[in-house]
């Protein structure tokens, strides 16, 4: 005889398992359902988790998540060929109490965050993959796994089943991704001594630091790389949309190959050994790309949701907000018994009304203007690096002349008019 | 039928380091599963439990986390389980575990009747397989090693027919139960367990007891004090040295070979 429960979510990663806690923790009988062997091992990210999404769900919770380091320096590379120009903040305020934000390493994140919502009552099966929501009366009443007796009902499925969405695919909610709303992202961890890394990248005991790398790091193409330190490793990784990868016919492994053997990176790898592995597609497609979100008995949060901020490498922290969001009105729908799209709509409304709908939105033409115009990265980059060694380089001629020089060789190159028509797009598409 | 499977939690020793310098397991570079011997002999009690009804039982030793190996058999198809897990059991080699646990089986049996108890062949950390028989004779029931069939089993009768692997065939073993088996991987096929366990075991709370809820106990017995093996030494084993390829025209392959043999014909031959 098959169960029914308040509320089936279907994906332990950042949204579902937020989800999933919020609503046991409000009395839900919640079943939280994993494909993977266990929460975390099927999950990637760059590794940068923000302080504060999670601060609303448990609080203080850096006293006792497997946390990397707190992030106390964030730098920005404009890398070309041979030379790099930098900029970046370090800040010791952030290595204080309430943080800033955190490296991890997800697999050990995953499992932990996993297990307090299985601590609040939650109950997690790992192991298990839905294939299918059962839908009676154009309702979702329950999901179908791929386990002998695998039927299971609830009054509400939220589908936190990651990027792919294959459950949201076949309610018709979204439609197969374009390649330019998909980033490819590949990334390695590489164990190298605690001492090597602090050493490497001038911090101290539990002072961690974020590397964004633009510029040649991706050939030019959309994307970025990072590079990131936990307590003794690194993650390494770089990631193109689909669109660019196949236009400019790069292997992505190829690409990360390429990062790691650059001149400007290599030294900091030195001597590290490769322990992981791994590569993940990113919804990038931003506002337009965020598909229906409610249902008549179901809810889409997270990378389902197409929620990631590609400008700001934000993803898991909107994950866990809307994740909330969406448990806050599964509560409500439960106060009148009424799971209807209607009544899951508060869903809808508390994240059009929340930063992640205003951000995706403030950025909706950024990706797209970006990768219609390659310039910016493909031209720019070197453009800052020639301009920065002209302007440094200690060779006689007076500095006012070295000004001019170095503003002329941009116009020069790319004409006074391109430049400043650049620089507009650029600005109304990310202001 | 009361069937009680004993488990044990081990580190996966497909993908666990050596540490080159002690020689000794690095636990925390795998993680802890359910000794894979052990899960077909909770799915064979799951198994027998099908055709003749009754309850199954698994009984573990372990720090508190071992839970984890219960809750998988509970997956698999037991119904309850019980873990002991107390610093005094620490240190214990398969001496003192297969004492703790016959203790433990002791309270078990008086809470209801045990008819048949299965292990693992062995556990794959250890690879002695000597606590299957040691509970077996502290408990006074016949064990019977190496099962890879439970081919009869008559609780009326009190009778059991097993068969057992051998080097060169098997045996078919007719005994009494309450008898205790250590099975094989090939008894049989652990299935992809159904719905309904998944979402038992997920539910399912273990009892755990400590030294002073298994009544009377030795406890110069326990742990480490109880324990007299000694491990003289430990070292990897070596790798095989790389063969010799013989070539040339096939004529002069074989000349070679039968040359070779003949000079390390002590490795064929068993002297006399």
């Amino acid at each position: 005889m098959s169960e029914k429960f308040d509320v089936i979510v279907v994906g332990a990663g950042p949204a579902g398992t937020s989800c999933a806690f919020v609503c046991a923790k409000n009395g839900l009988n919640v079943l939280l359902i994993e494909r993977g062997e266990y929460p975390g091992s099927k999950n990637v990210m760059g590794g940068v988790l923000y302080r504060k999404q999670m601060e609303e769900l448990i609080p203080e919770f850096w006293k006792e998540a497997p946390l990397e380091r707190p992030v106390i320096e964030q730098r920005f590379w404009m890398m070309d060929k041979e030379s790099v120009v930098q900029f970046g903040y370090k800040g010791l305020e952030w290595g204080q109490e309430p943080y800033n934000n955190f490296t991890v390493l997800r697999a050990q994140f995953d499992q932990w965050f996993a297990r307090k919502a299985v601590e609040t009552g939650a109950l997690l099966i790992n192991e298990t993959v839905v294939t299918e929501c059962i839908v009676e009366n154009g309702k979702v009443i329950g999901v179908r796994t791929d386990r002998p007796d695998g039927e299971v009902y609830a009054d509400v499925v939220v589908l936190a089943d990651g990027v792919n969405s294959l459950l949201g695919k076949q309610l018709g909610f979204h439609k197969e991704f374009r390649p330019d709303e998909v980033a490819l992202t590949v990334m390695e961890v590489v164990n190298l001594p605690k001492e090597k890394i602090n050493d490497r990248f001038n911090l101290e005991e539990n002072q961690g630091c974020t590397v964004e790398i633009f510029g040649d790091s991706t050939k030019g193409n959309l994307g970025t790389a990072f590079l990131y330190t936990n307590k003794d490793s690194l993650n390494i990784g770089v990631g193109t949309t689909l669109s660019s990868m196949i236009k400019a016919k790069l292997k992505p492994y190829d690409l990360l190959d390429y990062l790691k053997t650059h001149p400007m990176v290599k030294p900091y790898l030195e001597g590290g050994e490769s322990a992981e592995y791994l590569a993940h597609l990113i919804p990038e497609g931003g506002y337009r790309s965020v598909p229906k979100v409610a249902g008549n008995g179901v809810v889409v949060v997270g990378d389902a949701a197409q929620l990631v901020n590609a400008i700001h490498r934000e993803g898991s922290n909107m994950a866990m907000s809307s994740g909330k969001m969406a448990a806050e009105a599964i509560i409500e729908a439960k106060k009148d018994d009424n799971y209807s799209e209607a009544s899951l709509n508060r869903y809808k409304d508390a994240l059009y009304g929340s930063f992640i709908m205003k951000d995706l939105e403030k950025y909706k033409d950024a990706a797209h203007i970006f990768e219609k115009h390659p310039q910016y990265l493909r031209d720019y980059v070197p453009m800052m690096n020639r301009a920065a060694s002209k302007f440094f380089t200690v060779d006689g001629t007076s500095k006012r002349e070295k000004q001019k020089e170095v503003l002329k060789s941009v116009t020069d190159e790319r004409g006074t008019f391109k430049v400043l028509k650049d620089i507009y797009r650029a600005w109304k598409a990310v202001k | 039928m009361h069937i009680v499977v004993c488990v044990k939690q081990v580190p996966d020793t497909k993908i666990i380091k050596i540490n080159p310098k002690t020689n000794t397991l690095d636990r925390r570079s795998a993680p802890a599963i359910l000794n894979p011997y052990d899960a077909h002999a909770v799915q064979e009690a799951a198994r027998i439990k099908s055709r003749t009804g009754g309850t199954v039982t698994v009984l573990s030793m372990g720090p508190p986390q071992a839970v984890a190996v219960i809750k998988k058999s509970v997956e698999i198809g037991a119904d309850r389980g019980y873990l002991i897990s107390d610093r005094a059991f620490a240190g214990a080699d398969t001496l003192a575990t297969s004492y703790a646990l016959s203790k433990a089986l002791e309270k078990i049996e008086q809470e209801s009747p045990v008819d048949l108890v299965i292990c693992g062949k062995h556990a794959i950390d250890g690879d002695t397989g000597q606590v299957g028989p040691g509970i077996a004779r502290r408990i006074d029931i016949p064990p019977i090693t190496n099962v890879i069939e439970v081919s009869k089993i008559n609780s009326d009768e009190k009778k059991i027919v097993v068969k057992r692997k051998q080097l060169n065939g098997y045996e078919l073993i007719e005994s009494q139960i309450p008898c205790l088996l250590t099975v094989e991987k090939e008894i049989n096929d652990i299935g992809y367990s159904p719905m309904p366990n998944m979402i038992k075991a997920a539910r399912y709370e273990p009892v755990i007891w400590s030294v002073a809820d298994l009544g009377e106990v030795d406890r110069a017995q326990l742990g480490l004090k109880g324990s007299p093996t000694i491990v003289g030494k430990m070292f990897s084993p070596p790798r095989p040295e790389g063969g010799k390829k013989i070539e040339g025209e096939p004529t002069e392959q074989i000349k070679e070979l039968m040359k070779l043999l003949e000079e390390k014909i002590d490795l064929f031959c068993f002297k006399a």
